[in-house]
């Protein structure tokens, strides 16, 4: 029998929907891929799977009601990876999930889980390095301003404990790699498409866009970050393992002086 | 607020405040109100990391670095020829709700030199945390420094706003302080901590009766003691830390390696090093008794009144009592699991979950990520592969080290490297 390869639209509920399709026909040799990403498999055929939300929230419940709350979360953080292939390990994971009475999310020595539960640790550890390294700049139309290129899909995991913390002023974090932000207007977040000029440099500070205080705060931060520093207890060895260079040029505190 | 007086005054006084090692932002449950600013609630975050690879969560500031007392100890002393400055209440408003907005830090860590007196002195600390909360509707983190010798009516108004109060006890031992900071007695350290004890008591309590009762101090208190300044060994330190740990229900001691700032022939002189490697043995002791279940003594005792350096407590800990060893992963409860060298309470967690879906061989355990390097001789698995001989400690030790690379070798290796 041929191998089926299921094109998906790359959505959360466009993978459980084909995830529905695959336990509905009862398919076996089947590999899922992203619309984005389609690479020919030969000896398969391909095949184009409607996202259908229904559908997508029966497999999602169905999930819940036989998985831990933490398993059933990294599922879903597993799937933000975007990593080639996630979505077929995911696949092989949930068929476990399914096949047993078992809760089995926990079932650390099985290598599904395992390996699944390693890709969503990755991607957690993601999500808090933005929720802390996320630096807002005061932009003229006041406006507290972010951009981010992280690793992994994580605006949509980290929405909620921005939209908490700074319940009073307007902010935008936004996604340089995948070209979308979250917009917060003081009542609502919503995920924005944004269109920047073309001289735009998102790691710099320009008079044209940031409010003249943005600058002294800037500085004063810069002053402290070196003030706190101990010299006779360097250890950059440390330093670069807690702050990864690739993050250095969205931290104020990193930029040239 | 002028640019450059800030500027110039937050050099000072975040350099004067830097030797205070405690930055935690997690334990407290104050969540945004009324669409304020900000929220605690949650696991810490650390917003940055400096140079010396130490946390950046809290903006940690002095109030002032005036101060009426001399000890020896502190870059702060009286008798230290430094520049001094003080800040004003709004000043610091300013800089903590500015750079809690650019989402900086998780809020504000204050403490201050003592002027005029202590309750002059706590007064302006609970007026920085008033404002914040009051009038900014700030929600972040708050630390403030209980000042030794503070009234009790001012430590209540403090726990009010303040989400963790702590006091430096400093010198591990009263005849250390005395030695040291001569001004100062360590009942003036312990009233406030006695006094934010029973508040926090009582508004737990409170609690149970009436839901809305105002927060007290809801991350609780912490102290902190320095390291290799005043001659104590690592038996004296870490019983004091579980006295304090054990009176005064706190939540974190602190350990900080002594960094020579003074040429005063009673301390460690400028230039010799920071007894980093030590502090983290200290902390790792700290750790097996919070969360690993040990006693105090089991590690440290008459007999073991000093912590290695080469091995970590536990593995040394280990040595010392291999009748309880091998342990059968397979079997063991979770406490003996927590004994094992080699395996943090994480592992200790994902094995207990695992093992009841098959029986755990050395290759799963490998793959769940268990230091194997120091485990192995001390464990059993489903396996007839495990370590037969019978080692003597001092081979096991050799063992352990000879496979593996510690990151302070080099700073413990006083041998030449031939070929290097």
């Amino acid at each position: 029998m041929h191998n089926r390869n299921l094109i998906y639209d790359g959505t959360f509920d466009g993978f459980l929907s084909t995830v529905f399709y695959v336990f509905e026909q009862q398919l076996d040799a089947v590999t899922i891929q992203s619309e984005s990403g389609v690479q020919h498999i030969m000896f398969s055929e391909n095949e184009t799977i409607v996202t259908d939300e229904l559908k997508a929230n029966r497999v999602w419940k169905g999930l819940n009601n036989k998985m831990s709350k933490s398993g059933h979360y990294q599922l879903y953080y597993a799937f933000l990876s975007e990593q080639a292939g996630v979505e077929n390990l995911l696949l092989d994971y949930i068929r476990y999930v399914f096949s047993t009475d078992l809760k089995v999310d926990k079932d650390f020595s099985h290598p599904s889980v395992l390996k699944i539960v390693q890709i969503a640790k990755m991607v957690g550890r993601e999500k808090h390095r933005m929720e802390a390294f996320v630096r807002f700049r005061l932009t003229k139309d006041a406006i507290y301003f972010a951009s981010i290129e992280p690793d992994f899909n994580v605006l949509p995991l980290i929405s909620k404990h921005f939209k908490r913390r700074y319940a009073d002023q307007k902010w935008l974090i936004y996604d340089i790699k995948r070209q979308y932000g979250l917009f917060y207007d003081l009542q609502k977040v919503d995920i924005i498409a944004m269109e920047f000029p073309s001289n735009f440099d998102f790691t710099k500070t320009n008079t044209d866009y940031f409010d003249q205080q943005e600058f002294e705060f800037q500085k004063l931060w810069q002053d402290y970050f070196k003030s706190t520093n101990i010299e006779s207890r360097k250890n950059m060895k440390l330093h670069i393992r807690h702050v990864p260079k690739r993050y250095w040029k969205y931290l104020s505190e990193k930029q040239p002086y | 607020m002028s640019f450059e007086r800030t500027q110039e005054k937050l050099k000072i006084l975040a350099d004067a405040a830097k030797y205070d090692v405690s930055c935690s932002s997690s334990g407290s449950q104050r969540t945004n109100k009324n669409k304020g600013l900000g929220d605690a609630t949650g696991m810490g975050i650390c917003h940055s990391y400096t140079e010396d690879g130490r946390c950046v969560s809290l903006l940690k500031i002095l109030l002032t670095n005036y101060c009426i007392f001399d000890c020896a100890y502190c870059v702060t002393r009286k008798s230290n020829d430094i520049k001094r400055a003080a800040f004003k209440v709004q000043e610091v408003v300013d800089l903590t709700i500015n750079f809690y907005r650019r989402n900086y830090i998780e809020g504000l860590f204050l403490s201050s030199g003592i002027f005029k007196s202590a309750d002059y002195t706590m007064e302006r600390l609970v007026a920085v945390a008033k404002k914040l909360r009051l009038e900014e509707n700030f929600n972040g983190y708050i630390h403030l420094k209980s000042i030794p010798g503070a009234s009790d009516e001012l430590m209540r108004e403090a726990g009010l706003y303040a989400d963790r109060l702590s006091v430096n006890i400093e010198i591990p031992t009263a005849s250390g302080l005395k030695k040291l900071a001569p001004d100062k007695k360590r009942e003036d350290f312990i009233k406030p901590m006695v006094k934010v004890k029973n508040e926090i008591i009582q508004y737990k309590s409170e609690k149970k009766i009436i839901k809305n009762t105002p927060k007290y101090a809801p991350a609780g208190q912490s102290t902190q003691m320095i390291i290799g300044a005043s001659g104590e060994n690592d038996f004296q330190i870490m019983q004091t830390s579980n006295h304090f740990y054990n009176t005064y229900n706190l939540k974190r001691v602190y350990y900080s390696g002594y960094v020579p700032i003074s040429y005063d022939n009673r301390l460690p002189q400028i230039g010799s090093a920071v007894p980093m490697m030590r502090e983290n043995r200290l902390y790792q002791t700290d750790w097996l008794m919070r969360f690993y279940g040990f006693d105090v003594s089991e590690i440290l005792n008459e007999k073991h009144q000093n912590l290695d350096l080469d091995v970590d407590p536990k593995l040394s800990w280990a040595l010392r009592n291999l009748h309880e060893f091998p342990v059968d992963v397979n079997t063991a409860d979770k406490r003996m699991l927590a004994r094992i060298p080699g395996l943090g309470m994480k592992s200790v967690y994902k094995i207990l979950n695992a093992r009841r879906f098959r029986r755990l061989n050395w290759e799963h355990l490998k793959k769940i990520g268990i230091a194997l390097n120091r485990a192995q001789y001390f464990m059993l698995c489903d396996s007839n592969q495990f370590e037969r001989r019978d080692l003597s400690p001092e081979k096991i030790k050799g063992l352990i080290l000879q496979n593996s690379t510690s990151k302070y070798r080099s700073t413990l290796s006083n041998q030449l490297s031939l070929f290097g």
